[in-house]
């Protein structure tokens, strides 16, 4: 395949303030083989040769893992592709003359920065109200094998830990919901007995933090299962309303 | 100045716990009075601030992402070490002391890999309390894997994310603390400068990278737990933001820097598509467990393939040189990561390389799906199988051991590794070099400390897989936070360190300077010109071979580079905002002066020992003919380097005489 010339929508906002607005740009000559922020490296050094201000956007690890970069593409949370970050997105995944819309996360809970960059420390705040196990680093805790964990449960533990925070699900939830990302962290320590000691707590005080954040509610839709780049499952939510309930009735 | 490593007296087991035994401790109602600031989160910063503050002292923690849980370690993949011997193989913690002070070509600290080994079973114990999912067996206890280098299991992992987790482990008990008030933690902010006051690192100046606003902080101490600087070769597998300054402020200010031309050069990476590339992708090295490596035997086959006249699998077995097999029978595929990155380099140099810019070769499973597929048809008792049904089975054994990493490499190359070998090359990966730190992690600054790759210490001249996410948290959970007590110890009556004096006015004042010049320089070219100029250096004269000749050239390559950055770097956009352009301009100008000392001690250890590969230092006959020389007699030191201008010709060395007293040195030998 040659390489493309694609028209970029962008949505520029100069900090929390500004109104925002779409904007158009050029590029020509982006290789099927280049990911879809190195895409958007050309188009800053082209900006910058202009004496433009470059778009600003979060990014860092480049390799799917460290949940940092976050753009809505076309419509979709990390762009059309299935089962990874906008940074693992590759321009093979569009033709030659193309127009791609690119947005920031949009949700009340996820302030935009500037351009596409979104302030996600609500995300934080929820795992400061209970996303640990309250034991001290000391090095003085029981042997790991003393307790023996069933594979079952600590393979799907890790399923849940799996989640990289990015906050994809919030952006494509119509509600803004936060719920796949707690329910994920909520299930990682509800399915390991290190995690019972607290559970009760732990389940009330995120729930009650995500909802001081301004995250809506969910209504059962799965588009996060969906656009989730790690594959957290729906399973997660329901995991953490039965941890809710359980918390209630016991008081 | 002379160095001092403060290793304490006697026998080697014991030296830890005689020195915990006999080091000042400050109670717990004066550590409330003790402030400690830590640059990073990674796993050394996240653990460390986690610790501290569980002691009681009040820490402030600083990192330029948008939270501390996208520190770099969370993309470490394998596994981490720990000497608990739970597969009864022998193993111990003399043995894992043994095999990393082996790994890093004897050019480690005894005492210090020792402690590292004697700590490193609490980490496994410490990271499953805090709810850390890694890998069980069918009978609920904890699975191991075996990495390169070592005759034992004793790799710990969870999937291929172990980085991840041991990484959110670390963040949850950060998160504890922040919850408590005990962590203050400054997200998006970066270090500019340490302060140092009557000779103690007091404080730092830092920039809030949203708003602009250049802000005080003090302390008691200062910890930099800011990572390597693998980043000066503008390609690498680090994050994009991974970088040097915190470290390089230290070194400015009088912290020494320790064998910086301690590199890592990892073999199996997904090879450069483009110019236009921003970073480079590693592929774990586990999957040398079952890949053969190997390039054409013929050049017309090399051609064809460029060409695309052929494919890799058109060739047939004699028509491929799998040259790691034939160069080391003894370990093959396996053999450590040093020796496999430059023999891929030798090939691909002879014009081998499978790819259009000549820098690729082969990873094959395809031997390891027949004989995975072949057994399974025996398990499941197929008589005569086909073809389809073996490759078939076969498939999926090699899908359920390295799924995650097959489909990372099919989403960014869109090739099936399933189906046609993966390309793989070496990239820039870890740096074993660092701040020279004494036995207790402090620096040569006093009050200032440096922990995980940030420092020197542990790994000498090539680190063993596995062993970055032990030595991070073993820093930061078990050996900082009590070595660090004995020096507040002497700080429990000096009260808060007021911000309002002479020393923080110049630094924050220097800050403000370069921040305006970057803005005003109104020059010509964008920040990543120069940084991807100083890579090229780097790679070509500084990378995996080197040569009196080269490294002279890279010196004044760099000094010129150096010069015309200050003179035409562009800065886009206003100090008081965020501004990406602006961050990345004061990392580079810090990585065109590390650049340059990196090249001069590699020009002056004129030895090849472990990811430091000397062309005027190789066996010239025998068995080992072309393979490094060490040289013990001349060469059994920590160069560490004290700054004295921004040429690196004006550094002066400091040797730290290294001692084995328990371990022989030997010549590595993978024959």
């Amino acid at each position: 395949m040659s390489n493309m010339n694609l028209t970029l929508k962008i949505w520029r906002q100069n900090g929390p303030d500004d109104k925002g607005k779409m904007v158009e740009y050029k590029v020509s000559d982006i290789s099927e083989h280049m990911s879809f922020l190195e895409m958007m490296d050309v188009l800053n050094e082209q900006l910058i040769a202009k004496g433009e201000d470059p778009v600003a956007f979060d990014h860092d690890c480049r390799e799917g893992i460290c949940g940092m970069c976050s753009m809505f593409i076309n419509g979709e949370a990390h762009g059309p592709d299935r089962a990874i970050t906008t940074c693992q997105l590759h321009m093979r995944t569009f033709n030659d003359g193309d127009t791609i819309y690119i947005e920031p996360w949009r949700a009340k809970a996820f302030p935009v920065i500037k351009d596409l960059m979104v302030d996600r420390s609500a995300f934080d705040r929820i795992q400061h109200a209970g996303g640990y196990i309250s034991v001290n680093t000391s090095g003085n805790t029981q042997d790991a094998n003393a307790l023996p964990i069933a594979k079952a449960a600590a393979d799907e533990a890790m399923d849940a830990a799996t989640c990289i925070g990015c906050g994809a699900c919030v952006a494509t939830c119509k509600n803004s919901s936060a719920m796949l990302f707690v329910g994920a962290k909520v299930s990682q320590y509800a399915l390991l007995p290190q995690g019972q000691v607290e559970a009760a707590e732990r389940v009330k005080n995120m729930v009650e933090q995500m909802d001081l954040e301004g995250f809506g509610n969910c209504t059962n839709t799965g588009a996060c299962e969906v656009e989730c780049p790690k594959g957290i499952s729906l399973e997660n939510i329901a995991r953490m309303n039965r941890e809710l309930f359980k918390s209630m009735v016991a008081g | 100045m002379k160095l001092d490593a403060k290793i304490p007296e006697g026998p080697i087991a014991e030296k830890w716990q005689k020195h915990k035994d006999k080091i000042n401790l400050v109670n717990p109602a004066n550590k409330r009075l003790i402030d400690v600031i830590v640059v990073g989160t990674g796993l050394a910063g996240g653990s460390a601030s986690a610790t501290l503050a569980e002691l009681g002292y009040n820490v402030k923690a600083f990192c330029y992402q948008d939270s501390p849980r996208r520190a770099h370690s969370i993309a470490a993949q394998g596994g981490i070490n720990a000497a608990k011997n739970y597969q009864g193989d022998g193993d111990s913690p003399y043995r894992l002391f043994y095999d990393t002070v082996k790994g890093g070509d004897y050019r480690s600290r005894e005492a210090n890999v020792y402690r590292l080994a004697e700590v490193s079973a609490n980490i496994i114990d410490q990271c499953v309390a805090q709810g850390v999912p890694f890998a069980r067996d069918y009978g609920g206890l904890l699975d191991n894997r075996s990495f390169g280098g070592v005759l034992v299991s004793r790799t710990f992992y969870a999937k291929g994310q172990t980085g991840q987790q041991l990484l959110l482990g670390a963040y949850s008990a950060m998160n504890r603390q922040i919850a408590r008030g005990k962590i203050e933690m400054f997200n998006r902010h970066e270090m500019l400068d340490v302060v140092i006051v009557d000779g103690k690192a007091r404080g730092i100046i830092a920039r809030n990278m949203v708003t602009g606003e250049i802000q005080r902080h003090s302390a008691h101490a200062v910890v930099i737990a800011s990572g390597g600087y693998g980043n000066v070769y503008f390609l690498s597998t680090n994050a994009m933001g991974s970088n040097a300054t915190a470290a390089w402020k230290i070194h400015k200010k009088g912290a020494f820097f320790a064998n910086p031309c301690f590199t890592q050069i990892h073999p199996t990476c997904i090879p450069r598509s483009g110019d236009y590339q921003s970073k480079l992708t590693l592929m774990s090295e586990s999957l040398r467990n079952d890949g053969r490596i190997w390039v054409p035997k013929n050049m017309d086959d090399v051609m064809a393939i460029r060409e695309g006249r052929k494919k890799p699998t058109d060739l047939a077995e004699e028509d491929r040189d799998y040259y790691l097999e034939r160069r080391y029978p003894a370990f093959g595929n396996l053999v450590p990561r040093d020796v496999a990155s430059r023999a891929a380099k030798e090939r691909c140099d002879a014009g081998y390389g499978v790819n259009a810019t000549g820098e690729a070769v082969y990873l094959d499973f395809a031997a390891a799906i027949e004989r995975y597929g072949k057994e399974q048809c025996k398990i499941h008792n197929i008589s005569n199988p086909s073809k389809a049904e073996i490759l078939s089975r076969g498939e999926k054994v090699v899908e359920s051991k390295y799924g995650n990493l097959f489909q990372m490499y099919e989403k960014i190359t869109a090739d099936n590794p399933y189906k046609t070998p993966m390309m793989i090359y070496p990239a820039t990966h870890y740096t074993m070099g660092g701040i020279w730190v004494d036995y207790n992690l402090m620096t040569t600054i006093e009050g200032c400390y440096a922990i995980g790759e940030a420092n020197f210490s542990d790994h000498g001249a090539n680190r063993l897989g596995a062993s970055a996410l032990m030595q991070g948290l073993a820093d930061g959970y078990f050996v900082l936070p009590y070595t660090i007590g004995d020096y507040l110890s002497h700080d429990i009556r000096t009260g808060a360190i007021p911000t309002d004096t002479k020393e923080f006015d110049e630094a924050e004042k220097a800050v403000k300077e370069r921040i305006e010049f970057f803005i005003n320089n109104s020059g010509s070219h964008s920040v990543d010109y120069f940084h991807k100029k100083l890579g090229k250096i780097m790679w070509d004269k500084v990378g995996m071979a080197r040569n009196e000749k080269g490294l002279n050239e890279a010196i004044e390559e760099i000094a010129e580079l150096r010069a015309q950055f200050w003179k035409e770097v562009k800065v886009t956009g206003k100090a008081n905002e965020i501004n990406p352009e602006l961050e990345k301009a004061g990392r580079v100008a810090d990585f065109l002066e590390l650049g340059e000392l990196f090249a001069r001690d590699a020009l002056e250890r004129n030895e090849s020992c472990g990811g430091h590969f000397r062309e005027e230092s190789v066996e010239l006959d025998g068995e080992q003919k072309g393979e490094a020389k060490r040289d013990d007699k001349n060469y059994a030191y920590v160069a560490a380097w004290e700054y004295k201008s921004e040429s690196a010709k004006d550094s002066v060395l400091h040797k730290e005489e290294l001692e084995f007293k328990d371990i022989e040195l030997k010549q590595r030998s993978y024959k």
